[in-house]
Formats: structure tokens, C-alpha cells, sequence
């Protein structure tokens, strides 16, 4: 459904009620039944347990129990300096990975007021867009098999390893690749990538349409998720619900186009996808028309590419070219501090969001003015939206739940940083 | 070169809304914003501990601040003082010709008057479509073993940022309907994310040791 909806007049905030992220049975029926969904269940996206509580097959208690993966990256980050930081990052929410790396990489420019190459803001719009249909054909997969439907799984499953040899030609690496640096990007696009690039766009455009109608037409997909789990958009607004979850719910709120949108959004221009609905069908129609959406911007960033430099030439925060080091001393020198030592950061707390495949990722980052962070938080999307689930389960069924939490989309390294 | 570089490369705030704490005072009172601080084009308010609920309400009512994007505690512990140099180090900047090896570099004064800093990041959401999105930070200051007011009773989605905070950083929020560890196992001791938590050595988990 395109963006420009008819503006709507919202519901203003003002009957805010506290509203419980866990869901309590309000009987004290010992008949009740209560069960851990998980910790190790397919069906909960990675480590997450769920105690349920179960009247018959309905849900009338939930509590998310995290934690599983908590490995402790921002307190490790603080103890990087700030290149050296990087590689932790994607590893967070490990479906959109290259919005991670992109993340970090923002906040660092902002508080060191650094200028970033038009070319690599452009190269950085093209792999968050690639990294956003990585994440949404892992969704569409999984989630269709916690709906009973395996065969969307291998079709997502083989479009997503096209995308990963896409990020494989440009980095050498399949996932979590390090390719953004602080200040642009580490390697220009090599010869013969837009050509791959762009038989990849018309192939997954092609495979879009497929699960579109693979799902779109099925009616037991239909009963399964029209008017289950619906999300109103105030009350998705209290929860700090951000992106196609949100959208789901028809608030046209998207960082790309938020403002005017950021980094090379500005220049290529974004429109939000939403849908009106709020229910589980429409968090999946959602991410179907973004990912043709991501498409559409793929093919303009092929168009529109910039040239020049890929990576900023402030020699104080990037390292110098490899093939300088064999004949300039001075980029030798800095080359071995920016190693060992780092760059220093102006104190201060900046806060930089971008729009990654499940809403608002951003990094606060509190500086001293050394080389090392302060503190570094997270903002990540998925630990918010999980707050939602409780409300939302509240009297559906036990497979329903798997639904909607399967159509929320968390990833739990995300939630668990 | 000029050409070759965007305008605006991070993600916007928007024009930083001094008119909403300009109304924020007008409504109540001149106290309620003890310092303004704007740093790469990001509004802080300092506000005092007690009135944070009534700033955000005000906030969240009047100014349109519907999204509660984050509640970040910070600890500030040993943040003043000199460390050892890096290269480069400048208090205020990329003073970037100093050498690393000349010694001591000088830390800023903490930018707050106590130990832990509670940021809650707000945003204007639903404006969006008009060119209206706005950002705006609140903070407060405590020390060890002074409470919070929690903001679940005007922004519940800050239930799992509470959360958060008091397991890594011991930030009690007083009236929080849940107040638990939320990454950490229940029965861990110490509150990992402050700065005078030990690194390495801490007692080994689920060891058979009784």
C-alpha cells in the first residue's frame, strides 16, 4: 500500500493507563496451567522464555524472561577504543547487520563532527537496504514456519544467500562484514557488482511477487493472522513500538524519511510504507512491501551513485591507504597511533538513530574526550518491542501467540545485547 | 570537495526545541530547568529528580512528546581527574598535534553534580508527517542509594529501560511496579555496568562448589 494515506487524525495521548509488560491471570482457577515456552523452542527466535499460563489453550498469563544471551557489549565497548569497537556491534542484532555497524559508526562521526564522502553514504544506503531485506527474508521464513507453511522458509532462505554473496563480493565476508569505518566505508564497490547487483534486484523483485502470492491468496494464512493480535497505534506508541510494527499500525514514522532523513535518505528520498490494519497480517504485509520498497532504493543508489573518495581523508581518525605505508613515513606514524592509541572523541552525549530493519536503533554515546567511550548504550529496537507482547497475547489462543510473536520479529541478541 | 560531501550526514534531531523549554519553565516554574545543554545540535535539560514525572507528563501533554525512546543511566565515577595520555588528547577537542607520550591528559569536569546521570531521550512521533519530529533529552542526577521516580505511570514503555538501568548501574526507581533484574541472573551480586565493578575475577557461576 503506497505511503501517502489520507492524513488521519490520531488519538491523543492523554488516557495513558500503565499499562503491565508482564500479564497476570487475574483467577486463581487451579486448573490453570502454567509452561515455559523456551528457553531453546524454535518457535521464540533465539533464547527467549516465555512463562505462559495457560486456561485450556488460552493465554491468560505472560512474562518474558530475558537475559539467555546477554554478553555484555556495551560494558566491553567502553573498554575498546573506538575502532576497535566496531566489529562488536553487528553482532548485536545479527539479521540487520550492517545497520549496527552503520549505527556505531553515525554516532562516532557526530560527536567528532566528521564529514563522510557522498559515495560512501551512498555505499552505506545500498548495504542497510541490502541488510534490511537479509533481516526480512529471515522473518518471512521463520515466520511462516512457526505458521505451518515450510515451503516459504527455503525460498526466503535461498533468496537470502544471494544477498549474503552480495555482501561477500564487496567485504569478503558473508555476515557481520566491518565494512563501515568511522568516516566512510573500507573499499570502494569492486568491478563487475552493479551488473550481480542489479540480476539480483530483478530476481528477488521476481521472488517477492512469489511469496506475495504464495501468502497473499492462501486463506488459511489469512484466518491465521487477520484481526490477531491487533496493536492500535496509541497504545503502540505508549509500548515505544518504532518501525514496520509501528508502521503496521499506519504511522508513517520511518528515520529515512523522518526530518528528511539521514545520511543519503536525504538525497535519494524515502516514503514510508504503512498499513492501517495493526494486526499480525499486516506486520507481514508491511515487511513484504518494504523489502520491494528496499528494492526500489537499491536500484536508485545503482542509478545515482556518486563518484569520488569512499572514505573520509582526515588522517587523525582513518587510517592511511595501505599502499602509503611502504613509501610515506608520516603515514606510517599514523597508521601505528591509530592502532595503538586511537582517536580521541570530544566529551559530550550524542545520541544518533537510524531506521534499521526493526525500528529505531541508536547509539548514545557518552564520550570524555579520550580515546575510549564513556558509555555506550544501545537503543535497540527489539528490547522495546518485546514489553508489547504481554498486552498483546492477552485471551488468544496458545498457537496465536506464536503468531504474534513471530510477527513482532524480535532478535534476542538484540534484546540481550 | 565541498560537493563531495552531504550536508547533514547523522540522522537529524530537528532544531533544537528551546521553545518547549521555554514553555516548560513558563508552565512550571523557573526552577524546573536547571541547565540547558546543547551539544552537537541536541537539546539536554537538566531538570531536578522529583519533578522528572511532571516534566515528562508536561512534556508528553502539552509539547506533543509521545514516544519515549530510551532511559540511559550513566555513571560519572571517576570521570574528573587525569588519566594517562592518549594521543591526541584534548579536554575539549582533536588537539591532535600533542603527543600521547607527554604525560597525563586532563579529563573534563563531570558535566553533573552527582555520581549516576538518568537520560530519558523523548521524541515527537506522530508530527512526523508535517516536518514536525523533534528530539529532546531529559536528564536528573543522583547519587548512590537515591531513587528515581519511575516514568511507567506517563510513559509505560519505560518499564524495560528501568529495568535495565537499576540491574547494570543499581539506579533505584522509586513506585516501579517490577523493579527486578532484567539481564543478569536474579541472585547476581553488584550491578555490572558501574565503573567501579571489578573486570575479570569475579566468582565463578555454577560451579558443584557448595
Amino acid at each position: 500500500m503506497a505511503a501517502t494515506e489520507t492524513p488521519r487524525t490520531w488519538p491523543k495521548l492523554d488516557v495513558l493507563r500503565p499499562v503491565p509488560s508482564e500479564l497476570h491471570p487475574t483467577t486463581d482457577n487451579p486448573d490453570l496451567l502454567e509452561i515455559n515456552l523456551g528457553p531453546n523452542h524454535p518457535s521464540t527466535h533465539g533464547v527467549l522464555r516465555l512463562v505462559t499460563t495457560l486456561d485450556g489453550e488460552v493465554v491468560v498469563g505472560l512474562k518474558c524472561e530475558i537475559g539467555y544471551v546477554h554478553t555484555g557489549i556495551e560494558k566491553n565497548i567502553e573498554q575498546k577504543t573506538y575502532w576497535k569497537a566496531i566489529p562488536y556491534v553487528p553482532r548485536m542484532d545479527y539479521l540487520s547487520f550492517f545497520s549496527g555497524e552503520t549505527a556505531f559508526c553515525m554516532a562516532v562521526e557526530k560527536a567528532l563532527e566528521l564529514e563522510v564522502p557522498r559515495r560512501a553514504e551512498w555505499i552505506r544506503v545500498l548495504f542497510q537496504e541490502l541488510a534490511r531485506l537479509h533481516s526480512h527474508l529471515i522473518f518471512l521464513g521463520t515466520g511462516s514456519v512457526d505458521l505451518g507453511g515450510i515451503a516459504l522458509l527455503f525460498y526466503c532462505f535461498r533468496a537470502r544467500d544471494e544477498v549474503l554473496d552480495l555482501f561477500e563480493m564487496v567485504t569478503g565476508q558473508r555476515m557481520h562484514p566491518r565494512y563501515c569505518q568511522v568516516g566512510g566505508v573500507a573499499e570502494d564497490l569492486p568491478k563487475g557488482f552493479e551488473p550481480k547487483c542489479r540480476e539480483f534486484i530483478a530476481f528477488m523483485r521476481d521472488q517477492v511477487d512469489q511469496y506475495d502470492e504464495l501468502i497473499g491468496a492462501n486463506p488459511i494464512w489469512s484466518q491465521r493472522t487477520k484481526g490477531i493480535g491487533v496493536l492500535p497505534p496509541d497504545f503502540a506508541l505508549q509500548m515505544g513500538m518504532t518501525g514496520p510494527n509501528l508502521r503496521a499500525s499506519g504511522v508513517p514514522y520511518d528515520l529515512r524519511s523522518a526530518n528528511g532523513g539521514y545520511g543519503a535518505y536525504r538525497e535519494i528520498g524515502y516514503t514510508p510504507v504503512t498499513e492501517q490494519a495493526g494486526d499480525t497480517h499486516a506486520r507481514f504485509r508491511v515487511r513484504i512491501e518494504e523489502m520491494r520498497a528496499s528494492l526500489d532504493v537499491i536500484e536508485k543508489v545503482l542509478d545515482g551513485i556518486p563518484s569520488g573518495p569512499t572514505i573520509s581523508d582526515d588522517r587523525k581518525v582513518v587510517l592511511p591507504p595501505r599502499h602509503e605505508l611502504h613509501t610515506s613515513m608520516e603515514s606510517l606514524i599514523h597508521h601505528f597511533k591509530l592502532v595503538t592509541e586511537g582517536f580521541t572523541v570530544p566529551a559530550g552525549e550524542v545520541y544518533a538513530p537510524i531506521e534499521s530493519a526493526r525500528g529505531e536503533f541508536g547509539f548514545h554515546l557518552v564520550s570524555d574526550g579520550g580515546p575510549k567511550p564513556w558509555r555506550v548504550r544501545l537503543r535497540s529496537p527489539s528490547l522495546v518491542l518485546l514489553q508489547s507482547l504481554a498486552a498483546l497475547c492477552q485471551g488468544v489462543y496458545l498457537a496465536d501467540l506464536i503468531a504474534i510473536l513471530a510477527s513482532i520479529d524480535p532478535v534476542l541478541g538484540d534484546v540481550d545485547r | 570537495m565541498t560537493d563531495a560531501i552531504l550536508a547533514v550526514n547523522s540522522p537529524t534531531w530537528g532544531e533544537p526545541d528551546q521553545g518547549a523549554a521555554d514553555r516548560l519553565e513558563a508552565a512550571l516554574g523557573a526552577g524546573v530547568v536547571e541547565r540547558r545543554v546543547e551539544h552537537r545540535g541536541e537539546l539536554t535539560l537538566d531538570v531536578p529528580v522529583e519533578r522528572l514525572p511532571d516534566v515528562c507528563r508536561h512534556l508528553r501533554d502539552e509539547e506533543g512528546y509521545d514516544l519515549l525512546s530510551s532511559v540511559t543511566g550513566i555513571d560519572y565515577l571517576g570521570y574528573a581527574g587525569e588519566v594517562a595520555g592518549y594521543w591526541g588528547g584534548g579536554a575539549d577537542g582533536r588537539d591532535l598535534n600533542r603527543s600521547a607520550s607527554a604525560g597525563k591528559r586532563a579529563v573534563p569536569e563531570a558535566p553533573g553534580p552527582k555520581r549516576f546521570a538518568v537520560s530519558v531521550a523523548l521524541a515527537k512521533v506522530l508530527t512526523v508527517t508535517d516536518g514536525g519530529h523533534r528530539r529532546l533529552r531529559v536528564r536528573v542526577w543522583v547519587d548512590e542509594g537515591e531513587a528515581v521516580p519511575t516514568l511507567t505511570g506517563v510513559y509505560p514503555s519505560a518499564d524495560f529501560h528501568e529495568r535495565e538501568a537499576w540491574d547494570m548501574l543499581g539506579i533505584e526507581f522509586a513506585g516501579h511496579p517490577n523493579l527486578r533484574r532484567i539481564l543478569m541472573p536474579e541472585d547476581w551480586g553488584g550491578h555490572p555496568q558501574r565503573k567501579d565493578y571489578p573486570l575479570g575475577g569475579e566468582p565463578v557461576q555454577f560451579s558443584d562448589e557448595v
